[in-house]
């Protein structure tokens, strides 16, 4: 028997093929489909019937193949399955968005918390043996109740769930902190190493939705933690970088900011990261993707701050910036780093999409490290006598200037592609061709250098 | 006449944006229009177009629109940029270039002979 299909469902079908295809969106396939729609009407007003308008239509559409190569090599970013965590383009989910801010919120919830004794004037010298103590017994509990309500909240955990959920976390609170412990004892210390441990499981309840027996779903919680223990790696090893910039540019000013960070920034910060690194992964659930597209769209506004809080702090207090030898490889750095940010994300960039946020906050990152790094050169052109022409500072000072074009004129082309003067390529046309460059120079570093400096 | 796939992918580009420059259009469209200015000698396929048209956008030569068909669908229309007058003019002059070139050659003596085979 013959089941006679409807242009519809064949139409349905067609449709369902094309979005299977990597290289084609689904908004390019809603073209497509427009195109197909048009041929099979036209052929219709010509004389064909919906079986036969539909068959010549798709033969004329031509090879699904040849047709996903060509998108293929035209949006060749969309290969290297970019992960579209706060979604720009008009296909953006309102999931999400609603996931990102109650993250976001909670991650916010979670730095305050681990502040909170402070905060609430509780007498807390860091060095105090009272202080480690406390915090040693307690960290997890700043932190991990609110992960675990992130995951209660997502999946959606009925009441009795979550009086389970929360029974772990008071009995945690209070036997840790009303119970006798011995300051410095064994048993104080193993209870801070094991309570950790006990409330991540008890997170685990919460990710797998209060589904005691499901085996799969304890499977998941165990990928999860995998996955979420590399992601906090790399966030922490990205937040240290930023640390030691911290540090570094505020030193170069004479401030001490040492205090500031250890005391603030550290705890805050991963307090913070480990909400952010779970939501990542849950927004992912595969590492086997493109990481640094995404630790980019994380450290851009973070660096953004850093660079700001600086150039507020240097008008302020009207210091000058401390040249001493080792400054200007650090500020070369710097600007590597920046480079680095807007190398990435531009590789991950969805060349349709018209200017957005993050592309106002890029430009103003450019713009910042470029200010940062004129105040550093203008300082040590102050004291070139000085200093007098070594390989080393001959090389970081090069390698400043490169930096500094390449910067420079990518602000100028990202400003154009924002006004809407220019589209986005000739941006990443500049970035390709400045890799030779780059190869260039260390090639004379490598034979050049030592000629001209007597192998010194 | 099979058209040789060479001559195909060297002509689309300046056709599609000289059909642009007549005015705004859309994908179907503009195959049309190419059918009827070579007489049905140039066929393209349906699909391979959005490539191109996707390829000078990003190109900045054209800029794309989400409109309504007369039937009410979404369409996406694309307009010629004053890049893409710019561009559609420079390679006007370069296959002028190229056209006199062939004439300069093909008509003359030998080469006479060759077009009744």
């Amino acid at each position: 028997m013959k089941t006679k299909q409807t242009l519809e469902e064949r139409i349905r079908e067609w449709r369902n093929y094309v979005n299977r295809q990597k290289a084609v969106k689904p908004i390019d396939v809603e073209e497509l489909e427009d195109q197909l729609r048009t041929q099979v009407e036209a052929l219709g007003e010509a004389g064909l019937d919906d079986d036969e308008a539909f068959l010549v239509a798709v033969k004329r559409m031509g090879d699904l193949d040849s047709i996903s190569r060509e998108f293929a090599r035209e949006y060749s970013e969309r290969l290297w399955k970019q992960l579209v965590v706060l979604a720009e383009s008009g296909d953006s989910s309102s999931e999400m968005k609603r996931e990102a801010v109650v993250a976001i919120a909670l991650a916010a919830a979670a730095a305050v918390a681990i502040k909170l004794p402070v905060l609430l004037n509780m007498d807390l010298n860091w060095d105090s043996p009272f202080a480690f103590s406390f915090y040693a017994r307690n960290f997890s509990l700043f932190i991990l109740p609110f992960l675990a309500g992130y995951f209660a909240w997502k999946r959606g955990l009925d009441k009795a769930g979550c009086i389970w959920l929360a029974v772990p976390f008071i009995v945690a609170v209070l036997t840790v902190n009303i119970l006798p412990f011995k300051q410095g004892g064994h048993t104080e210390m193993l209870a801070a190493i094991h309570l950790p441990i006990a409330l991540w499981l008890a997170v685990g309840f919460a990710y797998i939705g209060g589904h005691w027996n499901d085996r799969n779903r304890r499977m998941n919680f165990v990928r999860f933690s995998g996955e979420w223990f590399i992601y906090f790696t790399l966030i922490a090893l990205g937040g240290g970088v930023l640390i030691v910039f911290t540090a570094f540019i505020f030193d170069a000013i004479g401030i001490s900011v040492e205090l500031f960070v250890n005391e603030w920034i550290m705890p805050c910060g991963v307090a913070g990261a480990v909400i952010i690194s779970a939501w990542l992964v849950e927004a992912k659930k595969s590492i086997i993707e493109n990481m640094a597209p995404v630790l980019t769209r994380l450290f851009t506004p973070l660096f953004t701050l850093l660079l700001l809080a600086f150039l507020v702090t240097v008008i302020w207090t009207g210091s000058g910036i401390n040249v001493e030898r080792e400054v200007l490889i650090g500020f070369d750095l710097l600007l590597v780093f920046v480079l680095g940010l807007l190398l990435y994300s531009i590789s991950a960039r969805d060349h349709q999409a018209p200017p957005g946020l993050f592309d106002k906050l890029q430009l103003l990152l450019v713009i910042c490290a470029l200010l940062v790094d004129t105040l550093a050169l203008w300082a040590i052109a102050a004291r070139i006598s000085e200093f007098g022409f070594s390989p080393n500072k001959v090389t970081a000072l090069g390698e400043n200037i490169i930096l500094l074009v390449n910067l420079g004129w990518s602000a100028v082309l990202y400003t154009r592609f924002l006004t809407g003067r220019a589209p986005f390529s000739p941006l990443e046309r500049w970035q390709m061709s400045n890799l030779p460059v780059y190869a260039a120079w260390a090639w004379i570093v490598v034979l050049i250098f030592p000629v001209i400096f007597n192998y010194q | 006449m099979k058209i040789d796939k060479d001559f195909v992918a060297a002509s689309a580009t300046p056709l599609v944006l000289a059909i642009l420059n007549e005015g705004e259009s859309y994908g179907y469209a503009i195959i049309k229009r190419v059918s009827e200015l070579s007489g049905g000698e140039l066929k393209w396929t349906d699909g391979m177009i959005y490539p191109l048209l996707h390829r000078l956008e990003r190109n900045g030569y054209v800029k794309a629109a989400w409109g309504k068909s007369e039937t009410g669908r979404r369409r996406k229309y694309y307009r010629l940029t004053d890049r893409g007058l710019e561009q559609l003019s420079r390679q006007q002059r370069q296959w002028q270039v190229v056209d006199s070139t062939l004439r300069g050659i093909w008509f003359t003596g030998k080469h006479t002979a060759l077009q009744s085979i």
